[in-house]
């Protein structure tokens, strides 16, 4: 059961956060931090599609992670589920684009390797 | 072009700092306040109005905004590491606040964690932004 929920979380994360990235992305960057200007940035950002997608996503990974909470430790469940690290970072080259370079790349593997440290 | 650069990093950081605090006491209230078993699919609906719960919740809330904005402006693949420093501070919450037991491996797990935050956090947070402008443009 935990990790039929810690797959769960980690795919709805996954698809949640690209679809994040995506959205933010089509938006542009956000400089004006006054209430006006984020309401209208919100009001702007509930009609992407890849922002609405995000959220439906994310839905479906807290249920999820709630469900997990109720039967691990939390300084388990959260490292468990930071598999989605590996996959972001790769989807992160190939559908979003960025330039990983080597350093990201590296700092990217000593992350996944201290995460299955303590999850273990 | 280099004041430029430091706003960029100074928003990059004070955003980071409250993505990060946000997840930490986000996931803390919400294991705190979550009671040993949820039997039925509409305990997790009542869960979500015990008062430490709600509390975790608003904070994933702040938690998803912050990192919206994070993200409008930096790379996905330097926001994932940099905020990866959130998993050392809720192994260390989880120890100090909920006295979950943590063995060498983890806190060796933690270590090489750090070690790659530093890794990443040097760098520039943005990289791919020209090319999706010009890509914008061309179409």
């Amino acid at each position: 059961m935990k990790w039929i929920l810690i797959g769960v979380i980690v795919a709805a994360t996954t698809v949640g956060e690209i679809c994040q990235a995506l959205g933010m992305r089509s938006h542009g960057e956000i400089r004006d931090f006054r209430p006006g200007a984020i309401g209208r940035a919100m009001a702007m950002l509930a009609r992407n599609r890849f922002v609405i997608a995000s959220v439906v996503a994310m839905a479906v990974s807290f249920f999820a992670y709630l469900g997990l909470l109720t039967l691990t430790d939390l300084s388990f469940a959260v490292p468990a589920t930071a598999v989605t690290y590996v996959l972001e970072t790769v989807l992160a080259r190939y559908i979003l684009h960025e330039r990983v370079n080597w350093l990201r790349w590296a700092g990217a593997a000593l992350v996944v390797c201290g995460v299955a440290l303590v999850s273990l | 072009m280099s004041h430029e650069h430091a706003r960029l990093r100074f928003k990059t950081w004070v955003c980071a700092i409250l993505v990060v605090c946000s997840n930490v006491f986000g996931n803390f209230f919400l294991k705190l306040g979550m009671p040993p078993e949820l039997p039925s699919p509409l305990a997790y609906i009542t869960v979500l109005f015990r008062p430490t719960v709600a509390l975790g919740v608003a904070l994933l809330i702040v938690w998803m905004l912050s990192r919206m904005a994070l993200l409008s402006w930096a790379d996905l693949s330097y926001v994932l590491p940099v905020t990866s420093i959130g998993y050392v501070l809720v192994a260390i919450v989880g120890r100090v606040l909920l006295n979950e037991q943590i063995t060498n491996r983890r806190w060796a797990g933690i270590v090489l964690i750090m070690a790659g935050v530093a890794l990443v956090s040097g760098g520039a947070p943005q990289t791919a932004r020209e090319k999706a402008h010009a890509a914008g443009a061309g179409q």
